[in-house]
């Protein structure tokens, strides 16, 4: 597998990047963003990257500026300081052409009531075919394809394949699994099936770029187990980023490449859910039963010590399990610790945002 | 090419499926006709009233005024409420989240609006005409001067009505716009000859675009000599074509400014803190 090593303290300023990734061909790029109310810091210094068809979800309780991060991010609000990229464009200053190639889908709507499912995604998607072509992914504006191909308003330039723009409405519909509610009023739609619909206004234009607030607040395990499966499918074949919060650490292991915890204004981890995992605890709880007794351990070693625990009761040994912190441990360890100050000491002190680089090995 | 003329083809369909939204739509329909059959009610009530110093029937100049009256209400008070509360369910947000979608968005409720007040205008002409007797619906004159004033009349209300909309912080408040606006038409004529209203008032009356919207409809399909209850005993086609004018005008200037002010501050936690607002109120 991997092995991961992770470089003490980054100073707020340093940014954060994957090593061999140039600056530009991160979709998103946010360097020291800092985000004031009157006297009050509600981001201090976040920093992050996203490459294309990665998946990062950011986690952090309310209140951590979670969702000020995602709409700064939208462009649906000013930043007080630092450098944002989005898709290769500052989204303070971003115009339609680069709009089109965003996907936003918030925690609640009630729009549209009147209109049927299928009249509204297509009414949406008739927006983005000037659009069509045009972008192209991994959020450059690329000097390649050359020049002169079609003409859509405002930059971006087109790209030799292109983004077919929108999606067509009935296969996205199907997607969605809302074929039999296609030509329903969308106030009587359930709150799934509205939900539902609403990732499909997200994704109507085949954002190279897609931001879920809380996308499965209120779904039912199957609905739930769809949507994932529709971002994977988005993130896969589709090549989309996907920006995502989410309260459910469950959902955020299943569907991220990567988790981002954001707690008091800034980003206190960034990597998997397996290094996050490794990052809080050496440490791993060893249960078994002898004899028809139960034993629990904790055990910095784990490897080792179950070998030395089938050295000493060989056959006699039954029930082994070994478990390391789960994602809801760590979470809950680092928020505490972000929280009380940073002063916490299982992570070799500070409030440090912390660097993983991951060798494969 | 231009955002605006890209987001002209959707817009302009934008209208049209809402527009037909309305027409199909029950409570939409029944509201618009309770609005319309309350007034031609009164209307048929005071049919053998005569304006006072005429033997014209008051009923029918009423009918008249209430031409006018349909759409600079409607100009005024249904796009501005239809702006507060679509800011606060989301379709905003949403159109901003779409590209061109504000200015399609935009596009969409004036055709919707317009479409609506020039059909309430024509149903109450037709209704009037099979009802009531005195309105000179056949001459050329009539249509010569009813068209101009309709359409000057919605460049006058519209834009204004925008105005309204982005300023009212939410669609509980932009209440008591319909509120205001029902006294507004008490002091512009359309019931009764404003010239039987104290001074003062009819100076307040005459600020706004209802009197003059009013004065143009019924200049249109009156006999000329019902001029004599009028200010001035005079139907002031100038003065209306350029109080209209002003308004509109002001109208045009002011909405881009407001609307992009507007749609500057939608963000998806902008719509929920109004939403919780709502709520508590509701609650509390």
């Amino acid at each position: 597998m991997s092995v991961l090593n992770w470089s003490g303290v980054l100073s707020p300023s340093a940014a954060w990047h994957v090593p061999e990734e140039p600056a530009e061909n991160l979709v998103l790029d946010v360097r020291d963003l800092r985000m004031r109310y009157g006297r009050t810091d509600v981001l201090s210094g976040v920093s992050f990257g996203a490459r294309r068809g990665e998946v990062l979800a950011l986690l952090g309780p309310n209140g951590a500026g979670k969702t000020t991060t995602i709409e700064i991010l939208e462009g649906f609000r000013m930043r007080s300081s630092g450098q944002v990229s989005v898709l290769g464009t500052d989204p303070a200053r971003g115009g339609e052409a680069w709009r089109a190639r965003i996907g936003v889908v918030l925690q609640s709507w009630r729009d549209h009531g009147k209109w049927r499912v299928r009249e509204l995604l297509a009414h949406l998607g008739s927006y983005y075919a000037p659009y069509s072509g045009s972008g192209g992914h991994g959020g450059v504006v690329s000097s390649q394809g050359g020049s002169g191909v079609m003409g859509p308003p405002g930059r971006g330039g087109s790209r030799a394949p292109g983004v077919p723009r929108p999606w067509d409405v009935d296969e996205l519909i199907a997607t969605v699994g809302l074929t039999e509610q296609a030509g329903q009023r969308i106030r009587r739609l359930s709150g799934g099936q509205r939900r539902r619909l609403d990732v499909a206004i997200g994704i109507v234009g085949r954002p190279e770029l897609l931001f879920l607030d809380e996308p499965t607040a209120g779904f039912d395990p199957e609905a739930r187990r769809e949507f994932h499966d529709l971002v994977h499918r988005l993130a896969d074949r589709e090549e989309a980023t996907i920006l995502l919060t989410t309260h459910d650490l469950d959902e955020a292991e299943k569907l991220a490449d990567r988790i981002l915890i954001l707690a008091a204004g800034r980003i206190i981890a960034d990597g998997s859910a397996d290094e996050l995992s490794r990052l809080m605890s050496t440490q791993a709880e060893v249960r078994w039963s002898r004899d028809g007794q139960r034993f629990v351990h904790s055990a910095d070693e784990p490897t080792r010590f179950v070998r030395e625990l089938f050295r000493q009761y060989g056959e006699s040994v039954e029930d082994l399990e070994v478990r390391r912190a789960s994602l809801e441990d760590t979470y809950m360890a680092l928020v505490r610790q972000a929280e009380s100050g940073g002063s916490g000491s299982g992570l070799g002190g500070g409030d440090a945002i912390r660097k993983f680089t991951v060798v494969a090995g | 090419m231009n955002a605006s003329w890209v987001a002209a083809r959707p817009g302009v369909r934008r209208g049209w499926i809402e527009l037909k939204h309305t027409f199909t739509t029950p409570s939409d329909l029944v509201t618009l006709l309770i609005f319309t059959g309350i007034l031609l009610g009164v209307m048929l009530w005071t049919r053998t009233t005569t304006v006072p110093g005429t033997h014209f029937s008051l009923g029918t100049a009423m009918l008249a005024s209430m031409l006018g009256m349909t759409v600079g209400f409607n100009g005024l008070a249904t796009l501005g409420s239809i702006l507060t509360v679509e800011r606060e369910d989301g379709t905003l947000l949403r159109a901003k989240a779409t590209p061109n979608g504000m200015t399609g968005y935009l596009i969409g409720k004036v055709v919707t609006v317009s479409g609506t007040i020039l059909i309430s205008v024509v149903a109450t002409l037709i209704t009037g005409a099979l009802l009531f007797s005195g309105l000179a619906v056949g001459s050329a004159s009539t249509w010569l001067t009813l068209i101009p004033v309709v359409l000057l009349g919605l460049l006058a209300t519209l834009p204004i009505g925008a105005v309204l909309g982005s300023l009212f912080p939410s669609a509980r408040s932009a209440g008591l716009l319909t509120l205001a606006m029902g006294g507004l038409a008490a002091i512009s004529g359309i019931f009764y000859p404003i010239t039987h209203l104290p001074h003062w008032l009819q100076w307040i009356g005459q600020m706004f675009p209802l009197y003059w919207l009013g004065l143009g409809t019924r200049s249109a399909l009156l006999p000329a000599n019902l001029a004599s209850v009028e200010i001035g005993h005079s139907w002031r086609h100038l003065a209306t074509f350029g109080v209209l004018s002003a308004w509109a005008v002001a109208g045009l200037l002011a909405a881009p400014i407001l609307l992009r002010w507007m749609a500057r501050r939608e963000s998806g936690s902008s719509v929920a803190a109004r939403r919780e607002k709502v709520l508590r109120q509701v609650a509390g």
